[in-house]
């Protein structure tokens, strides 16, 4: 029986701005299994950094969590202080970002940086973390770490210095690492070794990982389960195969359906038409709703809940549930799907 | 560095030639003979041209200049016009006593500004942000011969609280500091306020930045991330402005001396000017630019401990 790291339920966290509050998540739900790899799927503005942040509550100092439980080994992390929160982040729970040329503090050296958590969580003296730092940048696979260790980040590339974010992120032997796409701003080549290098420590060390991403090729290739985002919700998670294999969700099929296929021949993508809706402005149904070639009436006026719906998928659609007032028979994207089941 | 320190030093050199000619033009170019104000204005015709003659103003005026640069290069500035001193003796006993009111300025300005600028920037658009940021606004506006004259209104007059504030500062190093306080009130106060908006700005640009959410996410205390991280970062510009207010404190000491009777270089060059002794102006605004421009190197080096990223060289 697989015991889950980290559950969440129902969360919501809102921005305070000048024209008021604005929701950016408002209904996340996921599980992440103890050692597995959870990805969070969705376009841009979708909510999936703020899922992340949240996690941590590392939000702006305008934002805040407004509801719902962040259960981390049985603890609402929610209801933590500030500073049981601290000794959370980096230690137990660490996270790595998007941007590695920014995300190393310019003025000390990756050693000097590395050492801070472990001085910090692990109460190492100054010579001591120096020490494991060295060793953390050889288990991140940087050629002769003794030196390194000296180097300001400047002197790094940007797949370098995520590596040293990755070894920064390992200090404290973390039970579970939030990667917020962690490698889009690093070239194709040097993307795979990223990946590569999170997977084998995830093996090496046990950990669990909450992989945000908006590439569905990383997600098949890394995850174990999938939480797809839209408009600040969950629609769908399932585990990967599932998931790739029978996607319920609208948006999930239409998803996959705009990606290119290379056992086809193909002249042109098929996206999914319209926009996503603005954070200031949801429909009151549905945020799919207009966007959704099987939209009804139903769809249009009440927003549908995340339910379990069989093997596997939980689903925000209201084409599986009792209360459907379309054709028994859906088609979407060239997908059909039995209403109901 | 040392080669970088010995580059720099060697730079000074064009810069403090063209600060002397710049200055023993312009004293020659305003009107006024210094040998007629000192012979008196009844004296004779025949009086002031030997008096002339003894001073060498007759002479062309670049042989004037080659001559003095000639002593100045040698450590002799000329002598005084007025009192026949030589000019080193004069600036000498007068150089440390505005040097220590320009110093403790800058250390009141870097420390009031410094608080207050990281304070204005932690609790940015809190009532205290807001508070700070109207009294700077205040310290900015306020014209320190203003602020001096209504210093010395409030507590050495008005209050009677403190009367020897107003005594007349001898000069040198160790006097009292209530002697001290409202002269370094009034010269610092103006720094202070530009070094908290200094502070204010960049500590607000850094704090966004994603390198501070990462020592965040790294669970250090809020103290650490502030001082630690963001501070460091922070200061680097405010230091280039710390460089020019010190600068500026030893040219604008000139006016807050005169307003607490300090017998300092400011007051000493403004006695000059009046009585056109050119060798006293020269001489002051030489050194005066001599500090300035090692001021500014320390601040350049100090660029370069704050972050390995700028290359000197």
């Amino acid at each position: 029986m697989e015991t889950d790291v980290l559950r969440v339920q129902n969360l919501q966290t809102s921005f305070y701005t000048d024209e008021g509050e604005v929701k950016a998540v408002d209904g996340v739900s996921f599980n992440l299994p103890k050692g597995k790899t959870l990805g969070i799927v969705g376009e841009s503005g979708s909510g999936k950094s703020i899922t992340a942040l949240s996690i941590l509550q590392l939000l702006a100092s305008n934002g805040g969590i407004k509801g719902g439980e962040i259960v981390f080994k049985g603890d609402n992390l929610v209801n933590y202080t500030e500073e049981q929160m601290r000794a959370i982040r980096g230690n137990a729970i660490s996270m790595i970002f998007q941007e590695p040329m920014t995300s190393l503090n310019p003025v000390f050296t990756v050693g000097q940086q590395i050492s801070e958590s472990l001085i910090k969580h692990q109460k190492l003296s100054k010579k001591k973390a120096m020490e494991r730092s060295v060793d953390l940048l050889k288990l991140v696979g940087i050629p002769s770490p003794e030196a390194r260790v000296k180097n300001y980040p400047y002197e790094l590339s940007g797949g370098m210095r995520q590596r040293v974010m990755i070894a920064m992120a390992l200090s404290c032997d973390p039970e579970m690492l939030i990667a917020d796409e962690p490698t889009t701003a690093l070239d194709v080549t040097i993307q795979a070794q990223i990946l590569d290098l999170i997977k084998e420590l995830q093996h090496r060390l046990g950990m669990s990982v909450m992989f945000i991403t908006h590439d569905l090729g990383v997600v098949a290739e890394t995850c174990d389960y999938v939480a797809v985002m839209y408009a600040g919700q969950v629609v769908e998670y399932a585990d990967v195969y599932t998931l790739f294999a029978n996607p319920k969700h609208p948006y999930t099929i239409g998803l996959l359906n705009s990606l290119p296929r290379h056992d086809v021949d193909q002249d042109k993508l098929e996206p999914i038409r319209g926009n996503v809706p603005s954070i200031r402005d949801m429909p009151q149904g549905c945020r799919f709703a207009p966007r959704c070639p099987a939209a009804t009436d139903l769809c249009r006026s009440k927003l549908p809940a995340l339910e379990p719906s069989g093997n596997g998928n939980d689903v925000r659609c209201w084409i599986y549930t009792e209360e459907w007032d379309g054709e028994a028979e859906v088609e979407v994207y060239g997908k059909t799907r039995i209403a109901q089941s | 560095m040392g080669k970088y320190i010995v580059r720099r030093l060697l730079q000074t050199i064009p810069v403090l030639i063209g600060v002397s000619i710049l200055v023993f033009s312009l004293m020659h170019l305003i009107p006024g003979d210094a040998a007629q104000i000192m012979a008196g204005e009844g004296a004779s015709e025949a009086t002031v041209e030997q008096l002339r003659e003894k001073l060498g103003l007759n002479e062309p005026k670049p042989v004037q200049y080659y001559n003095y640069m000639t002593g100045v290069v040698q450590g002799d500035l000329g002598n005084s016009i007025r009192s026949g001193r030589p000019v080193m003796d004069e600036i000498k006993g007068r150089f440390w006593v505005t040097a220590e009111l320009a110093i403790y300025a800058t250390i009141l300005a870097v420390f009031v500004g410094l608080i207050a600028g990281i304070v204005s920037a932690v609790r940015h658009s809190s009532w205290a942000d807001v508070s700070i940021m109207i009294v700077a606004l205040f310290g900015l506006s306020m014209p320190n011969f203003w602020l001096g004259l209504v210093l010395i209104q409030w507590f050495a007059i008005g209050a009677d609280w403190l009367p020897e504030f107003l005594k007349m500062r001898p000069s040198g190093w160790g006097d009292s500091w209530r002697q001290l306080l409202l002269p370094v009130i009034t010269l610092g106060t103006s720094g202070a306020a530009i070094i908290a908006r200094m502070t204010r700005a960049s500590m607000l640009e850094i704090i966004g930045q994603d390198y501070i959410r990462t020592a965040r996410a790294k669970g250090l205390s809020e103290r650490i991330v502030i001082y630690r991280h963001a501070l460091k970062n922070a200061l680097i510009p405010v230091i280039t402005v710390v460089g020019l207010e010190f600068g500026a404190f030893l040219g604008g000491a000139v006016i807050t001396e005169t307003i607490f009777a300090i017998n300092g270089m400011g007051r000493l060059t403004i006695d000059a000017i009046r009585e056109r002794d050119f060798p006293i102006v020269q001489g002051t605004i030489l050194i005066i630019s001599l500090v300035f421009v090692l001021v500014n190197l320390l601040v350049d080096i100090s660029y370069r401990m704050l972050n390995k990223r700028i290359d000197l060289n």
